[in-house]
């Protein structure tokens, strides 16, 4: 591409952006009123799309014209379905957990008879008519949206939007550099990978940079396995391009032509999205827009593997092998994809690339702590008020994250017990950790990791006994079984820990358990294996008395372990009959409207009984 | 060599179309993605089976998979699945006599903030109780599950408690 061609580009971009503008401003201001849906997977799995049809019913009925757009999520999932309506006139209006019917009524009430029904925030500036700003509600106010600005605001099939948003604003910027000017300014921002691990990103690149190859890949890890967290999820669907532009930032700074992105094949919407903004990049001409820039991109989904997440066992699966990882180094800087040099990074680092590149390393810098720089997505999950997903400034508190984020445990009579953060390869905290920064070292330092961003909040009635072997039996399961210490030593944890939940066990299985941590810490070939001990070794360091009550007192405090814990009834029964009928071994006998009986000799203590009870008069008790 | 490369890249996105098109990759089907990339069959099952998305055996109608996600765990996903081994008469990993349900297990769908949750073929349940579960696989097959709790088509969930 030549000079002429490439001012033909920067002319036929800023024409692009213009036209994406004005029908953007015409959706946020025009006369015609806009419907917009959170329709997200987690949105379509409260009831979205019925919603979207309610409103698309209502609308033709009472004959009105508007606009229903499909968005992405906004992050308080247990709002969900989340309805905004922004009516000309009005600032747009925020209705929660929305059903068909609701929707209807809202619908009818505010375009067809001009009255609001009463939302619960609104997206305006100033203050509204009693009603609270939404991104001033509890759960909004102390978040920072950098990498999620746009989730929730834009609809993400749409290229103008982003565009409108000042998409691509970032790559523009990046690509005018010369890669070692970009990696620079990458360096100085001080963004650590949010993968897991938070290696330094400009690092990474430079030692990419300065191998000499004819031939270098870039890769977007999407294959977010850690279960409970879906920070990567959210922001793929709600906003494909900011992670197409990002991963065009880092290609252009290590010299990669080729880009794949590995997304697990549990996300059919994220994959439907991302391959749609690949289109549309790729028709605006944005892999080829520079002399010196030349992209093309695929995606390659999942196949089921945990493991496949590992930098190196994901460069296997492409290449369409088994997904075992292999020792590093060399690291897949140096030999990745095919030998070749490759950069890996998370969704979510190169979803926040085209922010600094837009507003500049040091107002990045500005945000976090003083080594865990800028921003950090976290599913805040479990037994917590208000889950969803959230973002925040590196350095912000437990407390502040579960507490005035989350509003606290979900049921004020059974109070906070931990927290796990880093999913399968983090751990367990205490309460007496709430009040610490989140950032790499404090965690590092407390025995857990930073991991992905999972956040699972842990009440009285989570057993971490349970947890710890919850958390060994997924590691054993998805352990690609290369290296014995983590094939074995995973297998011989979950056997330890069955033990001490069934009460044959003795103190000395807590020692082993921790000599055997040390073992696989020490002994894995990758982070599986290596980390996969943590959530044991912290629910022994900060609960070791639960354990000991299981081994010694054959006592569940929580109310999980099964063989300590029998099922009644208390007088609290109106006689419903709803438990007698859902019971799967029919240990439930009662006359209708008395108090039912649970026959414990029958009882397989599933715990199904107490899920159903309305009047909560089932309960579980252990010595 | 760049052909060569790029063949054997085909192999995981070929099993998947199969798996998807068929619900399973059968010895038939492993053969003809073995001739069509010069490979091994023995290569072609070494890989799959490395893979939890590849199933080897035909699949049932519907297909009901329990989120036991840590999220889901916490949630009580495992009690959902104890209500469906009930209903379904069968355990995770197995397929009902007359071939109506699959029930598996699965570790995260991503949708953690409305745990517990179960899919129902494509669609995503959240926040689910038993009885609500109940009445997805009623819809799903002309199931033998039998009713469960109140007969109310609503979830006594949604006028009762939390
Ligand atoms: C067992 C295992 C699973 C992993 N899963 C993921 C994952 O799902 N997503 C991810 O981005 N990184 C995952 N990682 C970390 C990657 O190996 C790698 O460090 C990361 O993708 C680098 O990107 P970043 O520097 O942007 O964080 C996993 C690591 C291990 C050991
Ligand atoms: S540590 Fe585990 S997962 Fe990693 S290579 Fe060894 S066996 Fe495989
Ligand atoms: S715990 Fe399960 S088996 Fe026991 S009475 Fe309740 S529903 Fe029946
Ligand atoms: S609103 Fe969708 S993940 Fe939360
Ligand atoms: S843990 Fe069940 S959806 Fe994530």
């Amino acid at each position: 591409m030549n000079s002429a061609e490439l001012a033909e580009f920067r002319q036929s971009f800023s024409g692009k952006k213009a036209q994406a503008s004005k029908r953007w401003d015409d959706l946020n201001t025009g006369s015609t009123p806009v419907v917009y849906v959170g329709a997200g997977s987690c949105g379509r799995a409260a009831g979205a799309m019925d919603v979207i049809a309610s409103v698309e019913k209502t609308t033709e009925r009472i004959k009105v014209k508007a606009r229903v757009l499909q968005v992405g999520c906004i992050g308080p999932c247990y709002l969900e379905p989340l309805m905004d309506i922004r009516k000309p006139g009005l600032p747009r209006l925020s209705y929660a957990n929305v059903t068909a019917k609701k929707a209807a009524e809202i619908v009818e009430a505010l375009l067809g008879r001009g009255e609001m029904l009463k939302p619960v925030g609104h997206f305006g500036e100033q203050a509204f008519d009693g009603i609270e700003r939404f991104f001033d509600l509890p759960m909004m106010k102390p978040q920072v949206r950098v990498v999620l600005r746009n989730c929730g605001i834009i609809d993400p099939e749409d290229m103008d939007h982003y565009l409108a948003r000042d998409g691509y604003e970032g790559f523009l910027k990046a690509v005018a550099m010369q890669p070692d000017q970009l990696i620079q300014e990458v360096e100085a921002s001080g963004i650590r990978g949010r993968g897991g691990a938070g290696f330094p990103t400009g690092r990474k690149w430079r030692t990419c940079y300065e191998q000499k190859a004819e031939q270098k890949y870039m890769i977007c890890n999407a294959d977010e396995g850690d279960p409970g967290a879906f920070m990567n999820r959210s922001l793929l669907e709600g906003d494909p391009h900011a992670v197409l532009e990002g991963m065009m930032i880092a290609a252009h700074a290590i010299g990669a032509s080729r880009g794949y992105i590995y997304c697990r094949s549990e996300y059919p919407l994220a994959i439907k999205r991302l391959n749609q903004a690949i289109a549309d990049a790729r028709s605006l001409g944005l892999f080829r827009c520079f002399p010196n820039f030349e992209f093309e991109v695929k995606i390659k989904e999942g196949a089921g593997a945990f493991v496949c997440g590992e930098e190196t066992a994901l460069i296997a699966s492409i290449e369409g092998k088994r997904g075992s990882p292999r020792p590093r180094p060399p690291y897949p800087a140096v030999e990745g994809l095919y030998g070749k040099p490759t950069v890996i990074n998370n969704v979510e680092t190169l979803g926040t690339l085209p922010n600094i590149l837009r507003n500049g390393a040091s107002w990045y810098a500005g945000h976090g702590a003083e080594k865990s720089k800028g921003t950090k997505t976290f599913s805040l999950v479990g037994k917590v008020k208000r889950t969803g997903l959230i973002e925040v400034p590196l350095g912000t508190t437990l407390r502040k994250v579960i507490f005035d984020i989350g509003g606290g445990p979900i049921n004020d009579a059974k109070p906070f017990k931990a927290v796990q953060t880093g999913g399968p390869s983090g751990g367990c905290l205490p309460e007496a950790y709430l009040d610490k920064p989140i950032d790499y070292e404090n965690l590092a330092a407390a025995g857990s990791i930073m991991g992905s961003g999972g956040l699972i909040v842990m009440d009285q009635e989570t057993c971490v006994v349970d947890i710890a072997a919850y958390f060994l039996d997924f590691t054993q399961k998805e352990s690609c079984g290369k290296c014995t210490p983590c094939r074995v030593g995973t297998r011989v944890m979950v056997d330890i820990l069955e033990r001490i939940k069934k009460g044959d066990a003795d103190e000395d299985d807590l020692d082993k358990l921790e000599r055997l941590g040390e073992t696989m810490s020490k002994g894995s070939l990758c982070a599986l294996g290596k980390s996969a001990p943590n959530p044991v070794k912290t629910t022994i360091r900060y609960f070791r008395d639960e354990y000991l009550e299981h081994i010694r007192d054959r006592r569940c405090r929580s109310g999980v372990c099964k063989e300590f814990i029998t099922f009644t009834i208390n007088a609290q029964c109106t006689g419903c009959a709803v438990c007698l009928r859902a019971c799967p071994s029919n240990a439930i006998t009662g006359l209708k409207k008395e108090q039912h009986v649970i026959d414990t000799a029958k009882c397989i203590k599933c715990g199904v009984c107490r899920s159903v009870c309305q009047f909560d008069a089932v309960e579980v008790k252990s010595p | 060599m760049e052909t060569v490369t790029n063949n054997r890249e085909q192999l995981i996105p070929l099993l998947q179309q199969v798996q998807r098109r068929e619900g399973y990759v059968s010895h038939e089907a492993a053969t003809r993605i073995a001739d069509q990339l010069k490979i091994a069959e023995s290569e072609v099952f070494g890989v799959a089976s490395f893979y939890a998305q590849f199933k080897f055996y035909p699949p049932g109608k519907n297909a009901v998979r329990v989120c036991l996600g840590t999220a889901c765990h916490v949630r009580g996903g495992q009690v959902l699945l104890s209500a469906l081994e009930r209903d379904l008469g069968i355990g995770p990993g197995q397929t009902t006599k007359d071939r109506q349900f699959d029930l598996d297990r699965v570790a995260c769908l991503g949708c953690c903030a409305l745990a517990p949750v179960v899919t129902v073929n494509d669609e995503i349940l959240g926040q689910v109780n038993p009885n609500k579960l109940s009445a997805a696989i009623r819809r799903a097959g002309k199931s033998k599950a039998p009713a469960r709790g109140d007969e109310r088509e609503s979830d006594p969930a949604e006028d009762g408690k939390e």
